[in-house]
């Protein structure tokens, strides 16, 4: 799995009209990796997007693409192409000419631009589409066409700014399928914008959580949700539990005034902590046999499991399980020292976590 | 209940519509009629057809009037679409003092849009054709501008990315992708300006120089003597001309329409 | 990007509006506020003090708040009818309300004046019925029967702009909360087509104020209108000074004019939808 890199963005800073969007970003891109920027809206993803399309150029660093500065390349001289939000195909031409227009500039022969129009409309299972007025088409063909049309370029990388927003549910999971197929078959690099925690799980390599023009982690999906570094990251991944907490010592931590027995370490002895707790990773069993006891305030069905809040200790727990326990039932909770995530306070006010509910 | 409903909607159209057209088909059916006593119909005649051809200042009146507002309309339209295309790229602030001095010669009154043009050409230059045209052009602009800036506001930012994207070059991607998306916009604003030019009385009456005549000031001149019936014959022959470039315009634009409907 | 290449494009559009809309207006002031021999003076401008001049204004802005008044009234349920029509026909209907202007704006003027003549068709009409005649030409009647007919179609087209933009799930939701079709009516779509009744009182008023061609030709001159007075300062007494004066007066009547239309047109979309 070892990846050439393709391309760094070193020490990019960039802020519109004095506001800092991006602050001191660095990032390495792999060649043939997927790779997703993650956050709520205002994190400067799509900044970042937009400065590798170069739709915007940093206020400060330099992008550096397969060994050479694009800095300040125009748009149209980059080898990367973009599939754009709401696709933006040219209402005036026909699928075709969508298709042809990128060919055409680069005086592309006749030929060679029909073969390719039916070869992407293939790989993008819409053979025969040829001639339909792209604005007629529902808004998944209006996005395989975008598609389409950016990878008949042959680029080298593909932009995708939050590609299936517009699509309704069934259809985004479809084309989640679709698109790791698509990126396998052409074998270049992907980069994902979305808020969508799901999408960017299921799809990517490597999964960037970006908040406030940080990035506050990068790793490979199960990194991201299985060892959160800071709460903003546990929260916007998934739900969870986030707790105040104090490290007695290495392998315990206090909560709520309770003792949990943990497995982490190097935090230091009484320090202030965040806590994680997965609510699949809270087991319930009757009262006493656990950690905490607590009474169930609140049930919902979500299909493959039950949700529950349980009121103990003065926090109101998510838990999931497959076993429903109606509201007002007692019950105690446990915790594997495992799944307990401990994590370091935010050092400054820039780093707090935002609660990305606020957005969206 | 619903039916006399529906009925009194559908009359109470039907009589706006015909208030609004009858004193149009009083001017058509004046063009044929051979008595030159305006309320006595004396049989039908084509004379005045042709004696409208032969009548050498009404013919100059409508060249200078065609000639006029077409110029005018074109002139304003490349001046009011380049100018709304350089407004995307500038501060909030310059684009409102822009729009607040725009929309002047629109709302203020145009005998002083008129005066004042007049008073600067009779200081500066000379009144003239020049003048008038530059009065006419300064009309129509706000009218493209209201046309062309919101098109221009709604669309083209992506797709012209997009282009850029692809491979064009900015004023590649401008004439492929943005100018097709303008071109309503810049239709309907061209077909204002060149509306408001051609019925324009004032203006024309203010910014004229000695000896040019349009169809408007002519019929001034007219209005106290009796009008020449000649005049209807010609305004019968221009409506039908207009209604004719309408029909063609409109169907261009419905197939342009009906790519965007869905 | 070369944003400033671009911002290049609106240069010679602001060097038209600057020689062609600032300065002519600069013009006005400097005659307005100057004599004949150049120097500053105010008299110009309280010349409007003078009975006839001050009877002129009057006149004038009676005149254009009944035509816009009467406009409003024939135009709104119009407006109503026609965006309640649904379909594609926008198009067409904003065209079969532009085409009268078309014919020339004198011709449309003096055909009017055939119909509502002593002897004109509108009696012929009436007599047959056995009503009339009717004395309507050379009065004020008249002259805001012409305003009203030439005027119209610019109260009409905001309006009808704005109602057919009225989201008809806003109606629905409206009757699904138990609203009847009155209620609809007067808590919903009138609050929503106040925009477009606003720029359409602002289209009307202003040409009506400052209208002297129709008070010509339907008034016969008996009326005397704030635009006949300007007209007649530059056309026959070639009195500049004072013509660009009263100008400046029926400026500042319409900017006060349209602070007041302002206030009223919170969402500042109002303005010109047509």
């Amino acid at each position: 799995m070892s990846r050439q890199p393709l391309i760094d963005l070193e020490h990019i800073s960039k802020s519109f009209d004095g506001e800092m969007v991006l602050d001191d970003l660095n990032l390495t891109i792999h060649e043939n990796e997927f790779l997703t920027l993650l956050g709520p809206s205002g994190c400067g993803k799509t900044t970042t997007l937009r400065i590798l399309g170069g739709f915007v150029t940093p206020d400060q660093g330099k992008v550096i693409f397969d060994g050479k500065d694009i800095t300040n390349l125009a748009p149209n001289k980059r080898n990367l192409n973009t599939v754009f939000q709401k696709y933006a195909l040219f209402p005036h031409m026909n699928v075709a000419e969508n298709i042809a227009f990128g060919l055409k500039i680069s005086g592309k022969t006749d030929a060679y631009i029909r073969d390719k129009i039916s070869y992407a409309l293939k790989l993008v299972n819409l053979e025969g589409y040829e001639k339909r007025n792209p604005m007629s088409l529902s808004g998944g063909q209006q996005q395989r066409i975008a598609i389409a049309r950016a990878i008949v370029n042959e680029p080298k990388v593909l932009l995708l700014d939050e590609p299936l927003g517009a699509l309704d549910l069934k259809l985004r999971q479809e084309m989640q399928y679709e698109l790791v197929r698509l990126k396998n078959e052409l074998g270049i690099t992907f980069v994902y914008v979305t808020h969508d925690q799901e999408e960017a799980l299921t799809m990517s390599d490597t999964v960037v959580v970006m908040n406030q023009g940080y990035i506050q982690q990068m790793g490979t999906p199960e990194d991201i949700y299985n060892e959160p570094e800071n709460a903003f990251v546990a929260d916007f991944i998934g739900d969870s539990n986030i707790i105040d907490g104090i490290m007695i010592q290495d392998k315990l931590v206090e909560i709520l005034g309770v003792r949990f027995v943990c497995v982490d370490t190097g935090f230091g002895t009484n320090q202030p902590v965040d806590v994680v707790i997965r609510p699949e990773d809270l087991i319930l069993g009757a009262p006493g046999r656990g950690v905490l006891d607590g009474v169930v305030t609140n049930l919902i069905f979500k299909g493959v499991h039950y949700e529950m809040e349980v009121m103990a200790n003065g926090y109101e727990w998510l838990v999931q399980s497959t076993v429903a326990r109606q509201p007002g039932e007692k019950v105690s909770l446990f915790v594997d020292p495992f799944n307990i995530q401990i994590m370091n306070k935010p050092a400054s006010d820039d780093e707090k976590a935002v609660d990305p509910d606020e957005y969206e | 209940m619903v039916k006399t409903k529906s009925f009194l909607q559908k009359f109470y159209v039907g009589l706006i519509f015909t208030i609004l057209y009858a004193p149009i088909a009083v001017l058509i059916v004046c063009s044929f009629n051979a008595s030159k006593a305006r309320t006595i119909w004396g049989g039908f005649t084509l004379d005045w057809y042709v004696q409208l051809f032969q009548n050498e200042a009404v013919i100059d009146a409508v060249k200078t009037s065609l000639m006029l507002t077409t110029s005018a309309a074109l002139i304003a339209t490349l001046l009011g679409t380049f100018a709304c295309i350089g407004m995307t790229v500038m501060s909030k602030r310059s684009q409102a003092v822009i729009g607040t001095v725009t929309n002047i010669p629109m709302l203020n009154a145009d005998i002083v849009t008129g005066i004042a043009i007049m008073l600067l050409f009779v200081r500066f230059m000379k009144l003239g054709y020049t003048s008038m045209l530059i009065g006419h052009v300064t009309l129509g602009i706000p009218y493209v501008i209201l046309n062309v800036n919101p098109r221009l506001r709604s669309a083209s930012k992506t797709t012209y990315e997009a282009a850029l994207d692809l491979g064009a070059g900015p004023v590649y991607a401008f004439i492929k992708v943005v100018l097709p998306e303008l071109m309503p916009g810049i239709m309907a604003g061209f077909l204002m300006a060149f509306t408001i030019s051609l019925d324009d009385f004032i203006i024309t009456y203010f910014t004229k120089g000695a000896g040019i005549n349009t169809i408007s000031t002519m019929l001034y001149q007219e209005v106290r003597r009796g009008i020449n019936p000649e005049m209807y014959a010609m305004s019968t022959l221009l409506f039908l001309a207009i209604l004719l470039i309408l029909f063609v315009v409109n169907r261009i634009g419905a197939k342009q329409d009906e790519m965007k409907v869905y | 990007m070369n944003t400033n290449k671009r911002k290049l494009l609106t240069g010679p559009y602001l060097v038209w509006a600057v020689g062609f809309i600032i300065l002519p207006l600069l013009m006005i002031l400097y005659y307005g506020l100057t004599n004949d021999s150049g120097s500053f003076t105010l008299d110009n401008l309280l010349a409007i003090a003078d009975p006839i001049h001050a009877k002129a204004l009057w006149e004038s802005v009676l005149i254009a708040l009944g035509s816009t008044l009467i406009s409003l009234v024939i135009a709104y349920p119009l407006a109503y009818i026609l965006s309640n029509m649904g379909g594609n026909k926008s198009g067409t209907i904003i065209m079969l309300f532009m085409l009268p202007m078309w014919i020339n704006f004198l011709l449309r003027i003096m055909a009017l004046q055939m119909i509502l003549a002593n002897t004109g068709i509108l009696n012929a009409i009436l007599g047959f019925f056995g009503i009339g005649p009717l004395h309507i030409m050379y009065s004020k009647t008249a002259i805001l029967i012409g305003m009203v007919y030439e005027y119209l179609p610019f109260m009409i087209l905001p309006i009808y702009n704005v109602m057919c933009k009225i989201d008809r799930n806003v109606i629905d939701a409206a009757r699904d909360l138990g609203a009847d079709t009155k209620t609809v009516f007067m808590h919903v779509i009138m609050p929503l087509s106040l925009p477009g009744v606003l720029s359409g009182i602002i289209m009307v008023f202003i040409p009506g104020i400052s209208e002297f061609v129709i008070a010509d030709i339907l008034g016969g001159s008996k009326v005397l209108l704030i635009g006949n007075v300007i007209d007649q300062e530059f056309s026959l007494t070639n009195n500049w000074h004072l013509g660009s004066g009263l100008s400046i007066v029926l400026m500042i009547f319409i900017f006060i004019s349209m602070a007041i239309m302002n206030k009223y047109d919170k969402s500042g979309e109002g303005q010109m939808i047509w």
